[in-house]
């Protein structure tokens, strides 16, 4: 999908639990995030912590789209 | 009777028979014996003996790699150098995976690391669809599987044969051995020269015949970088996952794997998912922790707190859902397409799509 949607001129950032398969799908933006139950989360945390990971991850995703790159790179 | 050929087989935790999903997290652990698909290896090829059954939990395995690899070469460490005869390893088989993704990396991860450390033939099996198989065909044999489980008998009937032969030095091929192209080429001698070949083989084109390249050329379907977004402040953005994140009850009845639709969901007037509203219809990963809070996978609260300081332009008013769960190539490349078309009709620049 994440291919699709960058072949149609869309600047898409890929934020994904398992990087591998994130780059053999050919992502070039790729933001790694936490776990695959819990990609923009961390249970472990209280409510108001994981809230801050979760806008720092996001803001990660927002500084990959506004970053020029030549190749596949993982932010 | 002559010795049984003495294997140690490498399942996770699904197949290991630990549990679901809920057991996804844990650590590579060695059991005697032979179970789940091992049983069936056995009882087709009674040659084999299975010495022991390595079993790994699929999320631990993705996500903590080269830890899990130093811990399964520990916990096979007895089967080797030393052992008792009758405990000593002689082939490593893994999976078959099919067209799970983790599953299979592991599978790709095991076999590479136990071959480089023990020497010994390693085998495993996957469906050419499945992202590991292009991540370690070179590194590894990978008999060809389905797509799902129905291909069971016919996997193990692939993988095994070829882990035989090449503990036995047999020369195997990917068409005759039925794996996974290695990207290897042999050496042959042959009557015609080079020159004489491509002749023949320009005059059959030219003629309409049929032409079989000697070196089959890569397919490689890459996509550019798109430019960065100059201005976030001013670019409306998209929102798509392949997390499963559905308005409740799942209205689209979008299936917990191998996905035949995406849904379009409204975000008009939200500002935050929540178990009241939203829930996960994937079938691949444990859902307690994305039902609890359905921003842990698509973050629409921080992504709306970010639009409202100004960071992002606009939110295209709608969200992209589908199910990443063995979902086939063809069928996310086409959702890929419709999606692309829907967000560019409304002036979309700039897309996160969350994968969990």
């Amino acid at each position: 999908m994440v291919k699709e949607i960058e072949r149609a001129g869309i600047t898409v950032v890929h934020a994904c639990s398992i990087v591998p398969i994130s780059k053999t799908v050919g992502a070039n933006r790729i933001v790694p995030t936490i776990a695959i139950p819990h990609p923009f989360g961390d249970p472990n945390k209280s409510l108001a912590e994981e809230k801050i990971l979760r806008r720092e991850l996001v803001e990660k995703a927002l500084y990959a789209l506004t970053t020029a790159i030549e190749k596949q790179t993982v932010f | 009777m002559a010795s049984k050929i003495k294997v140690i087989h490498c399942l996770n935790q699904f197949f290991g028979g630990l549990g679901g999903e809920e057991q996804a997290h844990v650590t590579p652990r060695l059991v005697e014996g032979a179970k789940g698909p091992g049983m069936l290896m056995q009882s087709i090829f009674p040659e084999v003996e299975i010495i022991a059954t390595l079993i790994f939990g699929d999320n631990y395995v993705a996500q903590k790699t080269d830890a899990a690899v130093e811990q399964v070469l520990e916990l096979l460490a007895p089967h080797f150098n030393d052992a008792a005869k009758d405990q000593q390893a002689q082939l490593f088989v893994a999976g078959p995976a099919f067209n799970a993704g983790r599953y299979g990396l592991a599978c790709g991860a095991l076999c590479k690391a136990v071959s480089k450390r023990y020497l010994i033939p390693v085998v495993t099996a996957m469906s050419e669809q499945n992202p590991a198989a292009a991540e370690y065909r070179r590194d590894v044999y990978i008999a060809a599987t389905s797509d799902d489980v129905t291909g069971m008998e016919q996997a193990i009937g692939r993988m095994v044969p070829l882990g035989i032969n090449l503990l036995h030095g047999e020369k195997v091929l990917p068409e005759t051995d039925h794996y996974i192209a290695r990207g290897q080429r042999r050496n042959y001698f042959s009557s015609q020269s080079g020159a004489e070949r491509a002749v023949d083989m320009l005059l059959a084109k030219i003629s309409g015949q049929p032409v079989l390249s000697e070196y089959a050329m890569p397919v490689f379907d890459r996509v550019e970088p798109a430019p960065a977004i100059k201005d976030l402040a001013s670019a409306r953005l998209g929102l798509v996952t392949s997390g499963g994140i559905v308005p409740r009850g799942n209205p689209d009845r979008i299936v917990s794997a191998n996905a035949q639709n995406f849904g379009t969901y409204s975000l008009n007037t939200l500002d935050t998912l929540s178990k009241e509203t939203h829930q996960t219809a994937h079938g691949g990963y444990d859902p307690t922790c994305a039902n609890e809070n359905p921003n842990r996978v698509l973050p629409l609260d921080a992504i709306r707190e970010l639009e409202a300081e100004g960071a992002i332009g606009s939110i295209h008013p709608y969200y992209y859902a589908t199910v990443g769960n063995a979902t086939s190539v063809a069928n996310a490349k086409q959702f890929g397409e419709s999606i692309a078309k829907k967000l560019l009709a409304d002036g979309v620049q700039a897309v996160i799509l969350t994968s969990t």
